[in-house]
């Protein structure tokens, strides 16, 4: 029954899409600025019937109606309904319908917050996102759909993978999908423009507000992803450079170069052509993130279960969106003579774009190269850490330099006035990093580099909050997030070189001396749950300097349905460090795998993520309190 | 210049997503071919009984011989052990087991009832000359000519196909 | 101000000459290498027994005294070049690292000749 409600519903929505196009094309050709009601009306319609399709979806997950293949492939009675809800989307067929479901949503939104706007251009926009709607219905309903029918009816499902039953990964989807899938509407905004010829400064009111919606949910769903690796996946880390991990990134990276962009083109008119590409870029990447992703043509940690009839369809989508694309910004790009003083925002901020495709070049290389590599020579490798490190640290250095000294360049043209002030910041930053390698201990070379220069942004950014409030000119958003960039360097940077590491194979009752530290495997429990076993491990690990002693548990636990064998990491934090620890048994022995690890200032890594997003988010509720 | 971005842009997309859709048919699975046509590394295995070492001229002794990285708690071995008492039979070849991360009572209890196909036997407790010879787990067997050149692969158990490619090529 | 500027020279020095030795690591060469019967996991995250019987290869190389790079050359001679997560400098790999250089590079340029133009004027 709910199979074919979802289905109606599904079916009325393409319906409604093609009905919608037809009518918004009617309206191109009448007189008046204003856009008819009915439109309006069918663009709340379908809004309001696609919400309900997912809302039918999430319903069958949680009644565990197990007639709907979704459901059964990704589902279990057992399962705690927080996770059954959380189900619907942790799949391909779900979360393709989150998919949907925000693409529809966006386009209705984006007709009511755009009134002030050329009819022609909102119309266009309307035509094209929906075209994009049409496309995603048709995949769901003829390759995806999570409404299929399986019979006979199974009593019972297949279960959800415990590793994904966790309240960070529950909500990662939802928050990455606003952000890129977020990001069609202004792809589709852009493709208006190219076509109505709407190239005023006025255009990027139209999309600004988007680009920073998707941009800070982009984000928050790249943290929390992050958040969940490190809690859940057991090694301790936060990024890997897995291909998955770097697909959700590059869209983030045209985002940022984007609304840097619009800066400029709003002020001054300038890089139309930037923002134009950017837009259709970001959108670009979120569909070719998710070809690579679905298509299982990348090996990865995190791959959905792969079928190439997917991947066909959506390399074709991806082909008609590029090539259209690029025809249409070929026919309509204008040279544009720039006159552009080296000493001015302007040129800071075409420095940023340079940096931002500098970095999603190298990544889109190193992720898509293996692939090329295996079709054409026959020989698989492996792009892994060490590739990312060695080519994007170095510049990474310069780069803060810059987010320093951008923010107050002038506009059009700026003298060299500050000179002096930088110098006592960077003798402050060289100071304070001297500070850190004499009381604690030293680093590499680039490490020194990297860190003297988050200094010297987040020094620079706090002299600006001082002067700006002094001033009453308070431009918060950009110092809490270039400042909070410079700390999340700083901290990832002292993270990576004071963590402690260590493996080793104990027994019960064994200790074992590292550094000024002393382990021991105290007890070992067994225990029952409703749906898993565990050994329980107890470890203490005693600071013999301060005499603190901690206790972890870290378990191996046997899940039923499916029959899976996590290891869930012990973890204690606190403002100053983390300790992690996990174990594993080690076949035919009585001996354990114990990894410890001592990770400084783990915390502030997240603390200081959210604020580069809680920064965008103030300059959201100042566009809206000035709208 | 215009022109010549015009061409080469679209140029470029189009071989991606070439590239994408060839990729889109292949297998994703890895098999470790890397070894095949090269020659043996320079070996040193334990005697299974004895304190004495085998080295690499113990695959001059026969044309071909097969090298068997075997373990008695290993389930799938005892799958394909018939195979190998098969193998043992043919004049061609020899069989080199190689005892994986075991147990001596362990292993012996299981030659005794399932019977012992191999010429040469030794012992692997660490595991350590697995990595040398490429493999990754067990059961895994290597085909080997009398000049020390590596022809063939087999990871996981023997099955009828393998069985009868190995009476194929020493034949 | 003058004081500032020696200040900052010696400070600056300072740092760059603690800048620790590369000695080798065991961590590091685990790190970089692929656990191949985990979904991409490495070496040094694996609890796999594939894992610990390459740890102890690679205990064992080390005290042979090879260096980082010959234990990838030897890795990566049993497993093929997937197993280390360092692509290695050859001809396949060679566009792989350049061109991320070329890009920016090429960046670079384009920024500078689009600031030029206006000095023509």
């Amino acid at each position: 029954m709910l199979s074919n409600f979802g289905n109606l519903l599904l079916f009325l929505n393409i319906i409604l899409g093609f009905t919608l196009i037809y009518s918004a094309f009617r309206c191109l050709k009448l007189t008046e600025s204003i856009i008819p009601k009915k439109i309006y009306q069918i663009s709340a319609l379908q809004s309001t019937l696609i919400i309900i399709c997912f809302f039918t979806l999430i319903a069958a997950f949680i009644v565990s109606d197990f007639s709907l293949i979704t459901v059964y492939q990704n589902s279990h009675t057992l399962k705690p309904t927080f996770y059954k809800i959380a189900g619907t989307w942790g799949n391909h067929e779900g979360s393709l319908l989150l998919w949907v479901v925000i693409l529809i949503i966006f386009s209705f939104l984006f007709l009511i917050f755009t009134r002030e706007h050329p009819k022609q251009f909102r119309i266009i926009t309307l035509i094209i996102q929906n075209i994009l709607i049409i496309g995603f219905l048709f995949f769901i309903l003829f390759n995806s759909n999570p409404f299929s029918i399986l019979s006979p009816i199974s009593k019972e499902g297949l279960g959800l993978n415990p590793i994904l039953q966790d309240p960070a990964l529950a909500i990662h989807p939802p928050l990455l999908y606003i952000g890129f899938v977020g990001s069609s509407i202004y792809f589709s905004a852009a493709m208006a423009s190219l076509i109505t010829n709407y190239s005023q400064n006025s255009f990027a009111q139209s999309i600004k507000n988007w680009v920073l919606i998707s941009w800070s949910f982009q984000s928050l769903g790249i943290l929390v992803g992050s958040i969940w690796a490190y809690y859940e996946l057991g090694w301790g880390g936060f990024w890997f450079w897995d291909p998955v991990e770097n697909v959700s990134l590059l869209p983030w990276f045209a985002m940022t170069a984007l609304f840097h962009s619009l800066i400029v083109f709003e002020k001054r008119g300038l890089f139309y052509f930037w923002v134009i590409t950017l837009c259709l870029l970001t959108f670009i990447l979120s569909v070719t993130g998710t070809f690579l992703v679905r298509s299982g043509i990348l090996n990865s940690v995190h791959t959905f279960a792969s079928d190439p009839a997917r991947g066909i369809y959506i390399l074709l989508f991806l082909c008609l969106m590029i090539f259209s694309s690029i025809y249409l910004l070929f026919k309509k790009y204008k040279k544009k003579d720039y006159d552009l003083n080296p000493n001015s925002k302007e040129t800071f901020i075409l420095v940023n774009n340079w940096f931002m495709m500098f970095y999603l070049i190298t990544i889109l290389l190193g992720t898509i190269y293996p692939i090329f590599t295996d079709v054409l020579t026959k020989n698989k490798i492996s792009v892994g850490p060490p590739f990312y490190n060695i080519v994007i640290l170095p510049f990474v250095t310069i780069f803060l330099l810059f987010m320093a000294i951008a923010p107050k360049v002038k506009w059009i043209k700026a003298r060299f006035e500050n000179l002096k002030n930088y110098i006592f910041i960077l003798a402050g930053s060289l100071l304070i990093n001297f500070l850190i390698i004499f009381l604690f201990k030293s680093y590499s070379i680039l490490s020194n580099l990297i860190i003297i220069s988050a200094l010297f942004l987040i020094i620079s950014s706090s002299f600006d909050a001082i002067k700006s409030y002094r001033d009453k000119k308070i431009d918060f958003a950009q110092i809490v997030s270039h400042a909070s960039f410079g700390f999340l360097v700083l901290f990832i940077g002292l993270n990576d070189n004071f963590s402690i590491e260590k493996d080793y194979n104990i027994k019960l009752g064994e200790i074992k001396n590292f550094d000024n530290y002393t382990l021991k495997l105290q007890n070992l429990e067994l225990k029952n749950f409703p749906n898993y076993k565990t050994v329980i491990g107890e470890l203490e690990i005693s600071n013999k300097e301060t005499s603190i002693k901690d206790i972890l548990k870290p378990e191996i636990r046997i899940y039923e349905n499916p029959k899976t064998l996590t290891y869930e990491a012990a973890i204690k934090t606190n403002i100053l460090k983390d300790y992690y620890i996990t174990m594993s048994n080690i076949d035919r022995s009585d001996y354990y795998n114990i990894k410890f690890q001592k990770k400084p200032l783990m915390i502030w890594i997240w603390i200081s993520t959210i604020m580069i997003v809680f920064g965008g988010l103030i300059r959201l509720f100042k566009n809206a309190k000035n709208n | 210049m215009q022109r010549i971005i015009k061409i080469i842009v679209p140029a470029i997309i189009l071989f991606i997503m070439g590239v994408f859709f060839i990729s889109l048919n292949k297998d994703v699975n890895y098999r470790t071919n890397s070894l095949i046509g090269k020659k043996i590394p320079n070996i040193s295995l334990e005697y299974f009984n004895e304190n004495k070492f085998y080295q690499k001229d113990i695959f001059k002794k026969s044309n071909y011989t097969l090298i068997n990285f075997w373990a008695s708690w290993c389930a799938p071995c005892r799958a394909e052990h018939p195979f190998l008492i098969k193998l043992s039979k043919e004049k061609n070849l020899k069989l080199l087991g190689i005892n994986f991360k075991d147990k001596k009572k362990q292993a012996k209890i299981f030659l005794d009832n399932f019977g012992n196909p191999y010429d040469f036997l030794a012992k692997d407790e660490q595991g350590k000359h697995s990595i040398i010879f490429g493999t990754y787990g067990i059961p895994e067997s290597i085909l080997v000519n009398k000049n020390l050149i590596i022809l063939k692969k087999f990871v996981g158990p023997l099955s009828t196909n393998d069985f009868n490619s190995i009476i194929e090529i020493i034949n | 101000m003058k004081f500032i500027l020696v200040l900052i020279t010696v400070l600056f020095n300072f740092s760059l000459l603690c800048g620790t030795e590369k000695t080798i690591d065991q961590n590091t060469i685990h790190k970089n290498l692929r656990c191949l019967v985990c979904q991409g996991q490495s070496i040094a995250d694996s609890n796999s027994d594939f894992a610990q019987t390459v740890k102890l290869v690679i205990k064992d190389l080390i005290k042979e005294g090879k260096t980082e790079e010959e234990i990838y050359s030897f890795m990566a001679d049993k497993y093929g070049e997937w197993i280390v997560f360092k692509p290695q400098l050859n001809q396949h790999n060679f566009l792989l690292w350049f061109l991320p250089y070329l890009a920016l590079i090429l960046g670079g340029v384009i920024i500078f000749l689009i600031i030029k133009r206006k000095r023509n004027l």
